[in-house]
This record gives structure tokens, sequence and C-alpha cells, in this order.
């Protein structure tokens, strides 16, 4: 018999803000343990829950991007269960009118295009973290996390392979950064991402017992976990090894097996109930509107329109838009210097290569783009040399720079049209260096370079290389 | 025990119940699981008073978390006399020189004290006085509110601590948390289903409030509303599902009692709730939890909110009319701690359920209109 797999995400995203969801704590990963704690978030009686209003900023950008109804009034409800990470002991989330429901996200994998249905989008606070000390055989606490605010997106059973859950979580991650909801980095768990399977004969309506995967935090992880999953599943039902129960599992991705962690009738009970200290969110027109004029050309689109509208070859546009921060960086710059073709090949060669260098990614390029178009300007016109050019630009990675030829004047790199000064330099370095000359004469063509490189020296590299060349000439067969 | 902690301070310094957060002394909420703690921060009624140039007087002994008759469940032990319950606060009033005490009312502690002694007691309206730094128990309904001698005394300590406060919010806008002029009041009513009940005294204690409010000119109606009389369990289903959920963070994890008796995280949790919470607290958080249960949450915890907005309804209607309703302060007029804290919120759950300002005085509570507490003040002399 042939059979296929049911899957269902739920995908926890951390979002990007600067102070946790109901007080001004730092939200920024890492830290001393305890350091952005106050005593709101390690859960001292008497504080109330004040709601970040950036935090629903981004639900509703992340719910709009994943085509999802706005909910306009929308509530917070808290979570009981009790785990030392919890300080309240209640997690505050939203279960009665979630931000966003009923989105779309379309993937594409090798068997073509598939929507797959998005159920909700919620806010929430992230828990603590435990930190196991063997030595002493004690577990601290550490509440940084604790209140920096999620996001969980739940995706209805669409999906039907590893291969699409990886496209899914890729568009997500695409989306949600070009949005700038969440940076999305499965690696420091800014992403995360609960499997929810079950496997039934290819053909049939009905569903099979479902097992859940918690805290996935890798891709290659949720390829092996799904694989696993679904062959333990075909093996239970085809040959009888074991009785499938709904459970959740844990999975390890060293052994590449899943365990039982506990099961759905030992599961608690998580009462939940609206929190009656925060009153319910209203979005209004003026809100709501401000938040769709603010969300981003799609990905693909932009693409498109860098390819259509600008020139740029496919792959030039595809490597572009694959950084909300580049894209960003591209338009500031175009809209500057009006060459579409230089500001696509600084980006990708000389600022990639800076970047790689610092071992930054993409998403962390921080230089204006305006500064950069100018710069690329002063370059084009030939008021800065292209290697001084370079030297401004890796300045920029260090200090603000937004006027590169104030820049250019303070160090020196402007280019001279003192013809007068580039005259008393190559006469005097083709009379220092006779051998050179001769060489040059007898047919040695790196001579010249050793000349030339001579006198763009002495010049600072502020002169026009063409006319460096054309006065070097003249001057040698004088 | 009066005080849990007393300070030097000078005649007319104000006194607050041990619910309200401090950083000079410990706050307890009458509890021993938190005997020892002190609060980082101090609650923002406590921030104005000082603002208003009074001195805090002292933390005067309060029932665990509010939620008990008059004291009785204190960890501390209760206030009596005479075997009858008075309560630390009314005793304070009685035998020291503060002006005021600064009461938390979660379940009506507060009003059925002064209103079984010789003081007064106003709720103001829901979300006119910032809770932030009070001990949590049942917030959608919990309210900061002034004990004082006379309707003058708790005016002035009112309109001292009223105000509205970004770190609450649930806090309403600022001009809403005004103590406002006395309206003129032509009609008071009685609602029938909420003297059913009370014993002589207390019927007696009613009865001359009527013929007071009637000599200075008030006419004063019999009504009847049977919704009132479900205010009672419906405040009890919230207040003991938003209490469970609110004393969970005592854990003894990260603050508060800890049981020595422990090898793995269960036995702590377990031992250390058992160890220091009483028994009205457990009962308390045993009923809560039940309600919110997945299987009872429909049937119980909302059916309760939505009696929560028929008696809102219900007092609409009747001030369309009315400007007060008058309702007695408990079933008698002297406690013991036999009494029932369940029972006896029959009288002051119509006030904690809606969030009206009530005043209670004589034996008697008038509650009113949202944002009537200077009108209710006014009405308190008379009586």
């Amino acid at each position: 018999m042939r059979y296929e797999t049911v899957i269902g995400l739920e995908v926890h995203i951390e979002l990007a803000t600067e102070s946790k969801i109901f007080c001004s704590c730092s939200a920024k990963f890492g830290g001393e343990q305890n350091d952005h704690v106050c005593p709101a978030c390690c859960g001292m009686p008497g504080m109330l829950p004040i709601v970040n209003r950036h935090v629903v900023d981004l639900g509703m950008t992340a719910g709009l991007m994943l085509n999802c109804h706005i909910n306009r009034t929308t509530t917070f409800d808290k979570k009981s269960y009790y785990y030392p990470d919890l300080p309240c002991s209640y997690q505050t989330t939203q279960w009665f009118a979630p931000v966003a429901v009923n989105g779309l996200v379309e993937i594409e994998t090798s068997k073509g295009k598939k929507g797959i249905r998005i159920k909700q989008i919620h806010m929430e606070e992230d828990a603590g973290k435990l930190v196991h000390d063997d030595w002493t055989d004690t577990t601290l606490v550490d509440f940084n996390r604790t209140s920096v605010p999620l996001c969980e997106i739940v995706s209805q059973p669409d999906l039907s392979s590893a291969e699409e859950v990886v496209a899914y979580l890729e568009r997500l991650r695409s989306l949600l950064r070009f949005a700038k909801v969440s940076d999305c980095r499965m690696e420091q768990g800014s992403m995360r991402c609960d499997v929810n399977l079950s496997v039934r004969p290819e053909g049939s309506t009905k569903l099979g017992v479902r097992t859940e995967m918690k805290n996935m935090n890798s891709l290659s992880a949720i390829v092996r976990a799904i694989e696993y999953e679904t062959a333990r599943h075909i093996d239970a039902i085809e040959n009888g090894t074991e009785e499938l129960v709904q459970e959740t599992r844990r999975w390890d991705d060293v052994k590449g097996k899943s365990y039982a962690m506990r099961s759905k009738e030992t599961a608690g009970d998580y009462r939940y109930f609206p929190d009656p200290n925060i009153m319910p969110v209203v979005i209004d027109d003026a809100w709501f509107d401000g938040i769709k004029a603010s969300l981003p050309e799609f990905p693909e689109i932009k693409r498109a329109r860098y390819t259509g509208e600008y020139g740029l070859s496919d792959y030039d546009a595809g490597l572009l838009t694959e950084s909300r921060a580049f894209c960003d960086c591209f338009e500031d710059a175009l809209a500057v210097c009006g060459s579409a073709k230089e500001v696509a090949n600084w980006l990708i060669s000389d600022v990639m290569n800076i970047l790689n260098k610092r071992q930054l990614t993409v998403d962390e390029l921080a230089i204006d783009g305006k500064a950069l178009g100018a710069l690329i300007k002063l370059c084009m016109d030939g008021t800065v040399q292209r290697g001084n050019a370079k030297k401004i630009l890796t300045a920029m990675f260090d200090e603000t720079i937004t006027d590169p030829e104030a820049y250019a004047k303070e160090h020196g790199f402007i280019v001279s049209n003192d013809t007068g000064a580039m005259d008393e330099v190559v006469t005097r370095i083709v009379a220092s260096d006779p051998k050179s000359v001769a060489d040059f004469k007898g047919g040695k063509e790196k001579a010249l370079m050793a000349l030339f490189g001579k006198c763009m020296k002495e010049l600072k590299g502020n002169c026009d290389p063409q006319k460096l060349r054309e006065r070097l000439l003249a001057e040698i067969n004088k | 025990m009066l005080y849990i902690q007393k300070f030097d301070a000078a005649d007319n310094a104000v006194a607050l119940d041990d619910m309200i957060l401090t950083t000079d002394s410990t706050t307890t909420a009458g509890s021993k699981m938190l005997a020892n703690y002190t609060s980082l921060f101090e609650a923002e009624v406590v921030t104005k008073l000082k603002a208003a140039g009074y001195a805090i007087a002292g933390k005067a002994n309060v029932g665990e978390f509010g939620l008990d008759l008059m004291g009785e469940t204190s960890h501390f032990g209760p206030v009596e006399a005479d075997g009858k319950l008075v309560g630390a606060p009314a005793a304070i009033l009685a035998s020291e020189p503060v002006k005021a005490v600064v009461c938390f009312d979660v379940n009506g502690a507060p009003r059925r004290m002064a209103a079984l002694s010789d003081a007064l007691f106003v709720k103001p309206t829901y979300g006119t006085v910032s809770r932030y730094g009070t001990i949590p128990a049942a917030c959608s309904g919990e309210t900061v509110g002034v004990m004082a001698r006379n309707a003058d005394d708790a005016a002035e300590i009112l309109a001292a601590i009223m105000g509205h406060d970004d770190k609450d919010g649930t806090s309403l806008p600022a001009e809403k948390c005004k103590l406002g002029e006395a309206a003129p009041v032509k009609k008071i009513a009685v609602v029938g289903d909420l003297t059913a009940g009370t014993d002589a005294d207390m019927a007696a204690k009613v009865d001359a409030a009527k013929a007071s409010l009637a000599a200075s000119g008030i006419e004063v109606a019999e009504i009847d509303c049977s919704v009132m009389a479900a205010a009672k369990t419906a405040w009890g289903i919230l207040m003991s599902a938003e209490l469970c959920n609110n004393v969970s963070r005592y854990d003894g994890v990260k603050f508060g009692h800890r049981t020595e008796n422990y090898t793995n995280i269960d036995e702590l949790y377990t031992n250390s709730r058992t160890e220091a919470f009483g028994m009205l607290t457990k009962t308390t958080i045993l009923y809560g939890s039940e309600t919110l249960s997945t299987e009872n949450y429909m049937k119980v915890y909302d059916k309760a909110m939505r009696v929560r907005r028929v008696i809102v309804e219900a007092f609409a209607d009747i001030f369309a009319e009315f400007d007060a309703v008058l309702v007695p302060a408990a079933s008698k007029c002297a406690l013991t701690a036999d009494d029932d804290a369940f029972d006896e919120a029959f009288y002051t759950a119509p006030a904690s359920i809606t969030g009206l300002p009530a005043v209670a005085a004589k034996g008697v509570q008038l509650v009113g209109r949202a944002f009537s507490e200077a009108t209710l003040l006014s009405l308190a002399k008379v009586l």
C-alpha cells in the first residue's frame, strides 16, 4: 500500500523588537545571565503587563505578509502550567482572538507550486532557560529570554513531505525577514518549529494518529526527523511493530531517533482564560492602514522589477533580493547615483567582499545606501579614483559617513586636475629610474606598470589613470 | 497583630494594608508564603501618598490574599474583640492616630470591617486608582480604597491616590480618575433580593439607614432584582479562577517560602505551597482550577463572565431611576472566624463584580453609578 504523510507546523519566531513584550527590558539575544530582567519579567507580584505596541505592529505585519485576515480586536489570554523557567507559572499568549487568522503561503518544490493554509498567527511571550550544572547537580534559571516577544505561526496540515516543509520554512523566513518581523535564525533559536505528523493510506481522507516533535531548530534535523517518523508510523501500521499513540516526542538528531516525551492523556490542562489586566487591543483604521502601507514588496516581485526595470541579470537580481538590507541599500544608492548596474556591481563584489571578510551576514549590512550612492557617483564622474573609493567604502563599515565627498577631501582622495603636479611627478620618476625606462623600450611591458605604480603612489591615487598613462608614455618617448 | 510592620510617623499619617507593596518593609499579603518578601518597587498609591506629603504609618495585617471575611486567615493571626472579628485596619483606626488606612478590596473585607465598626470605607470605581504594586488576587474586580473615621478624611486621602497610571493597563483616562463633586440625590433603591438572609441586628441597621436617608428628604424604595443574588456565585468563580492563576507564581523557585523537604521539582512545588498557603487560599485555588478546566470553562467561567455583564446591565437599569442602591454589608453585625467568606460575599460581590463604587458604613453599603464616589461619601454623612 502507498502512504501519504500529513504534516502541520507550528513555527515560533522571535520578533525583532528592542524591548520585551510587557516591560522595557532588552529583548536582545545574549548578555550575562539574568541581565535583561526586571520585576515584571521575573514574575514578582504587583507588576502589570503593558503591551508593547511594536509587538502588535509586527504581529500584524506577519499576518499581512502571509495573506491572513487581521482580527481588528485581538486579546491576550493566560495559559497556565508549572515549569521553573516560566516565572509566573502562566504564559501570556493569544487563545480566544489571535491577531491573524486564515492565511495562505505559496511554496514551490520539484513538484510545482502549492498553497499552504495558515490557521492562525498569535503573539505570546517566550519562557526563560534552565541551565543544568552537572558538577554541582543543580539547575539554575536564566530569565533573560522570559517575555521576549514571539509569534507562533500555525499551519493547517497541508504539508506532505520534508521537501515541502523545507520550502515552507524557507518561504516564511524570506517573507518575515523581508518585512523585518524577525531575523529568523534557527541556530540562535529565533525560529523554532514543532512538527505535527501523521500517516494515512494514499487517497484516504481520515487522518492517522498524530505525533508532535517539539523545538526543532535546524532544517537538516527537521528533514531527518520527518523521514524517521514517517517510516516509524508506516512500520507500525504495516507490521504492527508498536501501537501509535497521540503524543509529544523528542528528536535526538545525534542518534537519529525520536523518543516519547508525554502522551495526550497525561498532558496538562492549560486552563486558558482572558488576561483581565490587558484590555482587548483594538486596531483602528489608521493603525491598520499604516502597517499595510509599510509592507515591503515581496522578494520575487522585486527581483522581477530589478531585471525588467533596471536591466540587471536574473542572477544579480536574485543575489540582491535575498536580503531586505541589500534591497534597501540598492534602492537608496540607485536614487542618488542613477546607475543600477554600477550599484549592483559595487554591492555584489565590493560590499559582499567586506561582509565576508568580517564574517557578517547580508542582513547585517548597515551602511547608508544614500552615502554609497554618493560615493559611486563620485567614482563615476572621476572625482575619486576607484581604489580610493574602495578605501572610503571600507571606512563606511567602521564609522558613519554620510558625505563621502567631504570625507574624500579630508583624506586627500580627490582626483587632482592640477596637470603641473602630474608633470612634475612623471618627470622626476622617469628621470630617477632609467633602468625601467630602458626595459620598457626594450619591449618589457611590465616595466611601464612599475613606473605607473610609482607615479600613482606619489600622487596618492588622485589622478585619472588614462591621463597618467598618456603622460608617462609621452615622457618616456620624449 | 495590628501591624505587620510599624514605622515612626507623625500623627495623621496613613497606614497601608499589607497587600500594598512598599520597599522599606515586607509585604506579606497575610501569607506565610510571603512572610519575608520585600518588594523591589513600591505601589503607585504609596508614591502618590508620599508626593502628597503623607507619611506611612505602617503595614496593617490582612487576611491571606484579601479573600476572607475580615482578616481571620492571616498567617499572623486575626484581630478580634470578644470573639468577634474586627480586622486590623478597623482596629488601627479605633486605637491609633492614623488618618486613614489604604486597603485593597479583593472580596469585600475592608467594606465589612468598616461597616461593622465605627469606620467608613470607600471603594472607588474600578480603574480610577492604580493597582500597580498591589499583590494580585482577583484582578478584574479588586480595587484600592480608603478606610477612615469619617467621609471627609476618606475623601481627602482618596483624592490623593486617584489618578491615571500608565503602568496599569486598566487605568482609566486622567479625566475619569478624579474625585468629582457630590450630585444631589433624590431616590435610593433597596434591592429586596439582597436584604434577604440578614439577621435581626442587621435588618435593624438597614432600617436605620433607610430612616436616616428618608429623614434627609431622600425617597427610599424597595425593588426586586433577582439577578443581583447571582453576583455571589459569579464573583466567586471569577475571583477563584484569577486567584488560582495569580498565586501560581509562588512556587518556591524564585522567592517566597521554599520547603526544606524536597528531592525533585514536583516536591518543591507541592510541599512549598502545601506548607505556606492557608486553607481558604487552598480551597480557592482548587475551586478556581476546576472552573478553568477545558471541561468547565464554557459552562462555568464563561457563564460567570456573562452573568457579570447581566449584572452591569441590571445596575444600569436601576440607575436610570435611582441614584444609589442600599445593600447590607454582611448577614449580621458580628462575624466570627466560623462564618463563610464565600457566603458573606453575597452582599459585597455586586460592587466587586461590576467595579462600581461603594461606600460602607454603619452596617450597610451604598453602591452608586461609576464615578459617583463624592456623591456616595456625601450620602454616608447622613447615614
